[in-house]
């Protein structure tokens, strides 16, 4: 029983990374657009679709992923640039049309170009388990993996003066361009990550759930309660919400609701944190005097 | 001595609302300019119009060089430094972000001695280098929101109204560092202000403004002796 709750749990955390670095990225745009991208999911998908063809074209893993990778963070860019701007200072409803209508384009360009058949995708790392059984060799790797990810993202945001300059643009516009911060371009940086940040997640989560146009519904909908969890606008707090949700979906499917009803946990977590504590755990306070 | 900054038949709206209805004035070279007036004579919108936050028609020069219509960010990087209304204080991030901010347009290695060299003017923001910057007082932000603007390096200073909502002697001590910036600087300064008093006496030249028009301008000493515009538009 024990050594099956622990079990539970590892490989709970493994599938959190995925829904940390989702949550992470819907974060990312949260915070400078205030809204939630719905098209994260599909945008992940496609890459993760780039990166089977590179591999099948013959490259090795790791650069399909690299080149994966890239193509989202140019495409990311563009998106920001071509679509988002021109919205800048439209109503809110005018950016969700364009995100759910970003959604349904990616998600049938997905299974025009690659067919809606669904895929094995390589893992790689070794198929034997690791850690005395608890973790399979996939899961260990690409929670690694989500970790590195994390933390360069988070020494980036905190360490460069780039990545200073993008937290400042999402927080005061007008500031930035006072200081000379070129503001559109680092929404658009921030796009370009979160994409490039989403391809990674895709890539890890593919061998695991195969792939398919539909594959980054569910882990959206886990990303976006982990965000919740955390608080939509701490970064911090959504990676750590998004390893809770892991968690909790993996417990709760093994344990309480089965794996057919493991979805609606996210819901409910949702549902909970929007009525009981709306900023999330660990939304920001800001301290501020007049 | 020459003119740093000049605008000439400058216009400015809000969508339908005209504020400013073709104004001309101009900065000279290291001086400081005042520009006095009621709420809503236009002083903020005149700021926001130099750095290209509102839409303007009409001339703008800096220097030789035409600015109206340029994006802010091309603006500031020519050297024009803003200290907005309410300070524009990023305050979730810490002082040492925000002053780092201000120096975002130079390289790193010309910033460390600055920092240093802002510490002697506002040595509390030393203290309170690594706190997060909503939790200053408003003076202190006003202090902040100054030597951000000073880390850009700027030929002309915009200031505005920096004795916004400060009491009397913090007001005082802001400005006698002004002072002292301006010696040390050689920068040159608009300053917009409801305090027409200390704006005055800082000031050599001053515009008074009513209703997005220039009403008169002057060197300080003739606005501050015209009885009839001391006391229709400066209160005192």
């Amino acid at each position: 029983m024990l050594a099956g709750v622990i079990h539970q749990i590892m490989s709970g955390i493994a599938t959190g990374g995925i829904y940390a670095s989702v949550a992470l990225a819907l974060v990312m745009i949260y915070q400078a657009t205030h809204h939630v991208n719905f098209a994260q999911g599909e945008m992940a998908t496609f890459s993760t679709y780039i990166a089977l063809a590179c591999i099948n074209a013959g490259f090795p893993y790791w650069v399909a992923l690299l080149i994966a990778v890239v193509f989202s963070f140019v495409v990311g860019v563009a998106i920001e640039r071509i679509l988002m701007r021109p919205l800048a200072n439209a109503p809110i409803l005018a950016s969700v049309g364009v995100f759910i209508g970003l959604l349904l384009i990616i998600n049938s360009l997905s299974g025009w170009f690659f067919d809606y058949t669904i895929k094995q995708f390589p893992s790689p790392f070794p198929d034997h388990p690791m850690l005395g059984g608890y973790l399979s060799g996939h899961e260990l790797g690409s929670t690694a993996v989500t970790l590195i990810v994390l933390i360069s993202v988070y020494l980036f945001f905190r360490h460069t003066k780039l990545g200073l300059a993008m937290r400042a643009a999402a927080f005061n516009p007008t500031s930035s361009r006072l200081v000379g911060v070129r503001v559109g371009w680092m929404l658009a940086l921030g796009w370009g990550l979160a994409a490039g940040i989403g391809a990674i997640a895709g890539c890890m989560v593919a061998p695991v759930v195969f792939l398919d146009p539909n594959m980054m519904a569910g882990i959206l909908l886990y990303a976006f309660a982990g965000a919740l969890l955390g608080g939509i606008d701490n970064p911090l707090g959504a990676v750590l919400g998004g390893f809770a949700v892991g968690v909790i979906e993996n417990l709760g499917g093994a344990y309480l609701v089965g794996t057919e009803l493991k979805l609606s946990l996210a819901l409910v977590i949702i549902v909970a944190v929007l009525t009981i504590k709306p900023t999330g755990l660990m939304g920001r306070r800001v301290y501020s005097r007049v | 001595m020459t003119n740093l900054l000049e605008a000439r038949g400058l216009r400015a709206a809000y969508g339908e609302t005209r504020v400013l209805h073709g104004i001309d004035f101009a900065v000279r070279q290291g001086g400081v300019t005042a520009l006095l007036g009621a709420n809503g004579a236009g002083k903020t919108t005149t700021l926001r119009a130099i750095c290209g936050l509102v839409r303007t028609q009409g001339e703008i020069t800096l220097g030789d060089k035409r600015i109206d219509g340029m994006p802010t960010e091309d603006i500031v990087r020519l050297g024009v430094a803003h200290v907005p209304e309410g300070r524009g204080t990023f305050m979730e991030l810490t002082v040492e972000e925000n002053m780092r901010l201000g120096a975002y347009t130079r390289p790193a290695r010309e910033t460390t001695d600055d920092f240093e060299h802002m510490f002697s003017y506002f040595p509390r923001l030393k203290e309170r280098y690594r706190q997060q910057a909503g939790t200053l007082s408003g003076g202190e932000q006003q202090m902040l929101a100054i030597v951000r603007a000073l880390l850009l390096r700027p030929r002309l200073l915009l200031l505005d109204e920096p004795s916004f909502g400060l009491a009397p002697l913090i007001v005082q001590e802001i400005f006698r560092i002004l002072a002292r910036i301006k010696q040390d600087a050689g920068v040159s300064i608009l300053l917009v202000e409801q305090n027409a008093a200390i704006a005055l006496e800082f000031a050599e030249d001053a515009y008074v403004l009513e209703t997005g028009r220039i009403v008169m301008a002057g060197s300080s000493a003739e606005i501050s002796q015209d009885e009839g515009i001391r006391r229709s538009y400066l209160g005192y």
